[in-house]
This record gives structure tokens, C-alpha cells and sequence, in this order.
């Protein structure tokens, strides 16, 4: 009796809600951004203490020596017109990538009887390691930028053509003859049955061609370069200065990833109409 | 069988462009470098390369810097193998772990890793060992995210009835985490593979001592065109049918 008495009246308290360790505990937890940060945090320390105890200074300099030292490297005569210059082979690589790949894919991927015949020819030629014919591009476009232009497109134009055919390939067929038999022609079907449906997977191609554009674009401004990037990578590991390699590394990656950035939040946008 | 009769009609006419088409393009290049009189240096004669492709599969020359590039390829992806799948199942093994390391690997991903060339070559010097570090830090990315896609995102009903049933942990994964994975992890093993060979090719053509990709860099310097392209010619068969032997063995191993 007493027993049951005592149950009531614990259960009569009302609850004082979970104990501070817990709480901070689920504050945690619904924020996986917070320790992501302190991951990033982890692996500067870990680089930090490296550099500074563990590394001889000629091959890794400290993060903070590296970032509050960032203004030596734009300060080295000639490094932002090199930028500048990789810039541009970057925008004309891509911008060529996208106007042939746009073109070839089109071709190949509008009449299936193109399709069946040229596309296992372009997936040949997606699958063969280019850089292997670097050098033949050193040859004929010479060492300076136009050769990083041709090696970057080399690189961009095939996710482009595949992507795009693929896109123009799996439209419906029930659309293609709604269209018709509302008597649209060949252009009115391309524009508005082929052309929105393709849209998605343009943009998709674009995304993807921008990441082989940088590949091939780096791969050979670091291979030979008189003007571009290369030319300073090159230099700042050959004089074996490690602050101003690791700065000019870190402004290039965070070029890259604002390049992809751009592509993903468009191609974000224009596919969206797909969802709803 | 009229349909049939005319997707073999369909098949052949294909086939006929493809042929053609090859046939197109050497015989341009072989007009090209005896009619039309361009420099051998820049583009050598098809019947050239020919020879020198028989000259250097039949001398045994490139066995040196083959074995080389397919040693760095075996010590680099054997790295990034297990390392991306160990890290991969022990980050997969909670949810909140997945949200704080899965952004943040994807994101160092989409940086282009062969960047960090330079950096490679300052520590670990031209040899191979560059060049293994590259390869595997570059096919570590695909294979960590995919195996971490694989083990995180098996279908909680099945984990659930599993255990509803009595799995102990190792039937758990046994019988369900591993062959739900499996795929994904396959195609994750599969890209790495690819571009472990593509960056390590790719290395060797920048900065290094030997190798196929510093074997056709030194031709290139050497004028020697035909050479280089029976070289190219090569390289490129080993890295096709070493992409398609991956392919059919993860297109067999999904079969199962």
C-alpha cells in the first residue's frame, strides 16, 4: 500500500526535462556542422604542429604562416597575370567544350540511327586516358595557352556529348507524338518538346564538363607552362618554398570550387522544374 | 521477323559507319603525311608507327615501364581500397557521423586533387612514391563516399526485420548490410580504379623517372614522333582493357 502510495507520487511530480549533460549531448547532435568544423579545425592543428615540430621548414610551412603570408604570393611579379591567364583558358576551354559538345551531342544524339553508330565511338574515345596524348598537344598547339585551351576542351567536350545525347535520347514518346499530332514541325518539336526536356541534362553535362575542364587545364599548365599557373608551381617547388606553393594552391582550389559552385547552383535552378 | 530481319539490316549499316569511319580517318592520315607533306615530326606515317609498335612489343622495351606504372597502380589502389572502405563502413555506422564527414569528404572531392601535384613531388620526391601518393589519394574519394553511400543508406525496414528476427551483429552485416553495399561499393572500387590510373599516367607525364607516361614525355622530347605514338598506341590498349576487365568483373560480381 505505502508502496503503490510512493508510485503516485513520483508520477504525480512533473518532469524537469533531461539533465544538462543530455541537452548539450542532442544540442550536438541536431548539429553535425558544428563538429564537421571541429574536424576541419583537428587537421589544421594536426598540420600546424606538423610543420612547425615534425617537418623540415624547406618542405611544409604552418597554416598560419601559409594564410597570413597569402599577400607574397599575388606579390610575386607575374603571378596574377597568371592567374589572370588560366582564368581565361578556363572560361575559353569551357565555353568551347560547351558549344562543341552542345553541337556534337545534338548531332549524335537526335536520330537514333546516328546514336547507335558514332556513340560507341565517342564512349571509346571518353574511356582512353588523354593524358597519355599530352604531349602531342604540347606539339601541335605549342607550350603556351592555346595548348591548355585544346587539352582542357579534350577533356570537357565528352561527359558534354554524352549527356546531351543521353538527354535528347530518353524523351517520350508520347510527347513526340502529342506534339505531331498537333501538327507541330520538325523546329516546334525541337524547341519546345526536345529542347526543355534536354535542359536538365545540359546542365548536368556542363557540370561534369566543367570538372574535366579544370582537370585538363591543370594537368597541363603543370606539365609545361611559360606564362599560366604551372610556371609558378613550378618555380615555388623548385626553390623549394613551400608558404608561397601551399598559398597559390589553396587560391586556385578555392577557384575551383567556385567554378563548381556556379555550374551546380545552375544546373540546381534549371532542373528544378522536373521535381514538381 | 521482318522486325528482326530489319534490326540486323539496322546493326550492319551501323557497323558499316563505324568501319568506315576508322577507315576514314587513317586513310586521311596516311594522305596526309605522304601526299600532303606534313612534317614527320608532327605527324609521323601510319606505316611507321605500325613498325615501331612491332619493333618495341617485339624487342620487349616496354616491360621496364610497364611493370613500373602497374606496380605504383597496384600499391596505390590497394591503399585507397582499404583505407576508403574501412573509414567508409566506420563513418556508414552512424547516422550523425555520416552528416558531419560525408559534406566534408564530397566537398575536398570536388577540388581537383592533381593540384596538390607539386606538393607530392616536394615531399616524396620523382620516384614512384609520388606518384602511389597521388593515385592514392585521388581514388580514395570515390571509393570512401560510395562505400559510406552503400552501408548508410540500407533501407531501415530491412535492418529493422533483421533484427526483429534475431540477427546477431555479424548476420546483420552478413546477410544484409553487405549485400545491400556491395554494388555501390563495387562501382565506387571501379572509378577509383579508373582515375588512379588516369592521375598516376598523368604524374608520370609531369614529373618523373620512368614509367609509361615518362617513357612517351622522353620521346616527345626526343622528336622521336613515331615512337611516341606506337608508345601512345600502347598505353592507351593497356588502360582500356585494364578498364574493361574492371567492368566485366563488377558486372559479374553484381550478378551474384
Amino acid at each position: 500500500m505505502a508502496h503503490a502510495l510512493h508510485m503516485q507520487q513520483a508520477q504525480a511530480v512533473p518532469p524537469v526535462g533531461p539533465p544538462l549533460k543530455r541537452r548539450i549531448k542532442r544540442w550536438l547532435l541536431a548539429r553535425p556542422g558544428l563538429a564537421r568544423l571541429g574536424v576541419v579545425l583537428m587537421l589544421f592543428a594536426v598540420w600546424e604542429i606538423a610543420a612547425r615540430f615534425l617537418v623540415d621548414k624547406m618542405f611544409l610551412s604552418p597554416p598560419s604562416q601559409v594564410f597570413s603570408q597569402i599577400q607574397t604570393v599575388f606579390e610575386t611579379p607575374g603571378v596574377i597575370a597568371a592567374l589572370r591567364i588560366t582564368a581565361w583558358e578556363l572560361a575559353i576551354a569551357f565555353a568551347l567544350s560547351v558549344m562543341i559538345g552542345l553541337a556534337v551531342g545534338l548531332a549524335v544524339g537526335l536520330h537514333r540511327f546516328s546514336h547507335r553508330s558514332f556513340m560507341p565511338i565517342v564512349l571509346l574515345l571518353y574511356g582512353t586516358p588523354q593524358v597519355t596524348i599530352l604531349p602531342l598537344f604540347i606539339l601541335y598547339f605549342g607550350i603556351g595557352p592555346a595548348s591548355k585551351i585544346a587539352f582542357g576542351v579534350s577533356h570537357g567536350i565528352f561527359p558534354i556529348i554524352v549527356t546531351v545525347a543521353a538527354g535528347v535520347q530518353n524523351i517520350k514518346p508520347i510527347l513526340l507524338t502529342s506534339a505531331k499530332s498537333m501538327g507541330a514541325n520538325q523546329w516546334q518539336i525541337f524547341r519546345w518538346a526536345i529542347f526543355p526536356h534536354m535542359i536538365p541534362s545540359f546542365f548536368a553535362g556542363m557540370r561534369l564538363g566543367m570538372t574535366g575542364v579544370l582537370l585538363g587545364v591543370l594537368l597541363a599548365e603543370l606539365y609545361v607552362s611559360t606564362a599560366g599557373i604551372g610556371y609558378f608551381t613550378t618555380l615555388f617547388t623548385q626553390s623549394f618554398n613551400p608558404t608561397k606553393l601551399l598559398g597559390l594552391i589553396s587560391v586556385l582550389a578555392i577557384m575551383a570550387i567556385g567554378l563548381n559552385e556556379i555550374v551546380r547552383r545552375a544546373e540546381l535552378r534549371y532542373s528544378r522544374w522536373r521535381k514538381d | 521477323m521482318k522486325a528482326r530481319r530489319k534490326r540486323d539490316k539496322n546493326w550492319v549499316a551501323s557497323r558499316a559507319v563505324q568501319v568506315s569511319f576508322v577507315i576514314l580517318l587513317l586513310g586521311l592520315w596516311y594522305l596526309g603525311t605522304t601526299r600532303w607533306r606534313i612534317s614527320p615530326i608532327l605527324l609521323p606515317n601510319p606505316v611507321a608507327v605500325w613498325h615501331e609498335l612491332k619493333d618495341v612489343l617485339s624487342t620487349g622495351e616496354y616491360i621496364p615501364d610497364l611493370r613500373i606504372t602497374l606496380t605504383e597502380l597496384a600499391i596505390a589502389f590497394s591503399i585507397s581500397s582499404t583505407t576508403g572502405i574501412t573509414l567508409g563502413y566506420l563513418i556508414s555506422r552512424s547516422r550523425y557521423s555520416i552528416r558531419v564527414f560525408e559534406p566534408l569528404l564530397a566537398g575536398i572531392y570536388s577540388v581537383p586533387i592533381i593540384l596538390f601535384l607539386p606538393l607530392y613531388i616536394l615531399f616524396f620526391g620523382l620516384g614512384p612514391a609520388s606518384k602511389i601518393a597521388l593515385g592514392a589519394t585521388i581514388s580514395f574519394f570515390p571509393i570512401v563516399l560510395n562505400t559510406i553511400a552503400g552501408f548508410g543508406y540500407v533501407d531501415r525496414i530491412f535492418i529493422l526485420s533483421a533484427r526483429s528476427m534475431g540477427a546477431s551483429d555479424y548476420q546483420l552485416f552478413r546477410w544484409v548490410l553487405l549485400p545491400a553495399a556491395f554494388p555501390v561499393i563495387l562501382t565506387g572500387l571501379r572509378i577509383g580504379f579508373t582515375i588512379a590510373l588516369l592521375s598516376i599516367l598523368g604524374s608520370e607525364t609531369i614529373a618523373s623517372l620512368a614509367g609509361l607516361g615518362h617513357r612517351i614525355v622522353h620521346l616527345a622530347e626526343g622528336m622521336d614522333t613515331a615512337r611516341m605514338f606506337a608508345y601512345i598506341a600502347f598505353a592507351v590498349a593497356i588502360a582500356l582493357f585494364l578498364n574493361t576487365v574492371t567492368s566485366m568483373l563488377e558486372a559479374r560480381a553484381r550478378q551474384r
